[in-house]
């Protein structure tokens, strides 16, 4: 990639619901992430994750509060020039409209085009180029995105977004049906970037190892952001996920684990 | 390929005229005096009169009715999308009849166009309407809201008819059928310039197409105001299909077939896309009213039967296609 630098993420007061009047999905959420570090936003199934990571990539605007981006509002820029800083690779799944691998990763882009047309400048053909060698794609250009492999795919929506030469990098949930050797490899990569990287992640273990910052969520409220070994304690992952947690340390690396119980497995109730 | 197929369908018909008389009459009419005239007089006013308009309103109607399904299915994130099935067409002939049987033709020639695409709008509108309500966003529930949507605004469209003149009639329920033999000289602008505009709108949007096919989440991070985008997207498309409609009746299956085998030729980037299936579809639509005019010569088949014959077969083999998981 060119010069890229990382953007500093400022969230104040920031909160959602769909409707006026309706539930709010994202009580007031406040946190600063400084520019180059890694966020983990992990919680339990519906408790807001994707309704906060939506916010951050400008698809839902705040009920309440900003997001900003080295200290830009989000929604007093417009759509093109926010993308122009802030990427996002998320859980939809493109249509198969025989668009090659290379044609997606080109789409990247858009947003910095001028004008109309759809023309590839030489610097464009670098930057792609670039962010399909980062991601080992360069074989699979020509490739419709439907022959590839889950795996394969996600690397090309990565790269697409790599593409855009964003400075703050929103990811939602980029291990999801992966095998072990992709996850490693995608979360790899996302350390090495340099970037504002924020992620949401199912795996608590994974977060744990790769963010820099963890934010827990629990029915729309944040429960703890900071430092992984001090947000993700046993008595808070305990309450927010309602399981038994314990942290353990594994006897080969000496690095801590945490496993997870059913409450009330074993017990009468 | 086009220029083969514009000379054989203006050369076959019920009164077959051979290939150079169909290009000395056809450059005779843009230059005079170019070419010794060997020809008569009848069969000049059948090249020049009948059939060379027909065949260009064939072009017109094929390209754009093409190019709306190419734009409606990276739109719409649905290979099914077309504005037959989803009842733009539908709308647009409601619109149409409207205006050719009640409410006269108020302003003029332009009458007709101008109600066929109000009423594609409305029926567009009203199918979207019906896939939010329903929520059904999903590729084939869309398709379905347009069926019903369609079978409704036909429905009421066949009120009118039979609320109509007996004798208007005839005409009308001939030209819902689908077909081109309206085709006159002095009514083609309207549809080149629809064609013309609507088609360079489109052509500058193409990346947007593009983006559009990776889901509307990811192509508002791309900095596309994605149901702004869709809207202008199925208006542009209702202002085809309704000036198409106005003119040629329902011809289906065209917007649906077209861009499928057209990426099968050139891939999916919508900078190819486009224009390719202007260009086939203009040439399918020659073919199919080549059929439809020799199949029962001397007797014109309304051409919307053949389109929905070939297209029918097609739209079972990508149900099946589409099941296989390919």
């Amino acid at each position: 990639m060119g010069v890229v630098s990382a953007a500093t993420l400022t969230v104040q007061d920031l909160s959602w619901s769909p409707r006026r009047g309706a539930k709010t999905l994202l009580h007031a959420t406040n946190f600063e992430l400084e520019a180059g570090r890694v966020l983990g936003l992990v919680g339990p199934n519906g408790a807001g994750k994707t309704t906060l990571l939506r916010l951050l990539y400008r698809f839902h605007r705040p009920t309440t509060g900003t997001v900003r981006v080295d200290g830009e509002d989000l929604w007093a820029l417009h759509a093109r020039v926010v993308a122009q800083t802030v990427a996002a690779v998320l859980q939809e799944q493109p249509s198969d409209f025989a668009l090659t691998v290379g044609e997606i990763v080109a789409l990247g882009r858009t947003p910095h085009r001028r004008g109309f047309g759809g023309n590839t400048g030489s610097r464009d053909k670098d930057i792609i180029n670039d962010a399909l060698d980062r991601l080992d794609l360069h074989g699979l250009s020509d490739r419709h995105l439907g022959t590839l492999s889950g795996g394969e795919r996600q690397r090309v929506m990565v790269a697409r977004a790599l593409a855009q030469e964003p400075r703050l990098l929103i990811l939602d949930e980029p291990t999801n049906h992966l095998d072990i050797r992709h996850q490693l490899e995608v979360l790899d990569l996302i350390r090495n970037l340099p970037l504002t990287i924020v992620t949401s992640l199912h795996d608590l273990n994974l977060a744990a190892g790769v963010c820099d910052d963890v934010l827990l969520i629990q029915a729309g409220r944040t429960v703890g952001f900071g430092p992984p070994e001090r947000v993700l304690s046993e008595a808070a992952v305990s309450d927010a996920f309602q399981v038994i947690a314990q942290r353990e340390q594994l006897s080969h690396s000496q690095v801590d684990h945490l496993t997870f119980h059913l409450q009330n497995k074993g017990t009468t109730s | 390929m086009l220029v083969v197929s514009l000379s054989l369908a203006v050369s076959v018909g019920a009164v077959p005229i051979p290939l150079g008389t169909v290009w000395g009459v056809v450059l005779n009419k843009l230059s005079p005096g170019i070419i010794e005239e060997t020809w008569s007089r009848s069969r000049e006013a059948i090249v020049w009169e009948i059939r060379f308009p027909r065949a260009l309103l064939a072009m017109m109607v094929g390209a754009g009715l093409a190019m709306v399904g190419a734009s409606l299915q990276a739109v719409t994130r649905n290979p099914l999308a077309d504005p037959h099935l989803l009842g733009i067409s539908s709308g647009g002939a409601f619109g149409a009849i409207l205006a050719l049987l009640h409410t006269g033709l108020f302003i003029g020639l332009l009458t007709v166009p101008l109600m066929a695409f109000v009423g594609a709008v409305g029926a567009t509108l009203i199918v979207l309407g019906v896939s939010r309500f329903a929520d059904a966003t999903s590729a084939d529930r869309l398709v379905l809201a347009g069926v019903a949507v369609s079978f409704i605004i036909m429905a009421c469209a066949n009120v009118l008819i039979f609320l109509a003149d007996p004798k208007a009639t005839h005409i009308v329920v001939f030209w819902m059928l689908g077909g081109l033999g309206l085709a006159q000289w002095g009514q083609l602008i309207y549809p080149f310039m629809i064609l013309l505009m609507c088609s360079a709108w489109l052509m500058m949007k193409a990346t947007g197409l593009n983006a559009m096919t990776i889901g509307d989440e990811s192509a508002s991070t791309l900095g596309i105001p994605v149901a702004r985008f869709r809207l202008a997207v199925f208006v542009v498309g209702a202002l085809i299909t309704g000036v198409m409609v106005a003119f040629s009746g329902i011809i289906g299956f065209v917007g649906l077939m077209v861009p499928h085998v057209v990426r099968m030729l050139v891939g999916g980037d919508y900078a190819r896309v486009l224009p390719g299936s202007a260009l086939i579809g203009a040439i399918f639509l020659l073919w199919a009213d080549i059929t439809a005019r020799t199949i029962m010569a001397p007797e014109d088949m309304p051409i919307g039967i053949v389109t929905g014959l070939v297209g029918g077969v097609f739209f079972v083999w990508l149900l099946s296609r589409r099941k296989s998981g390919v």
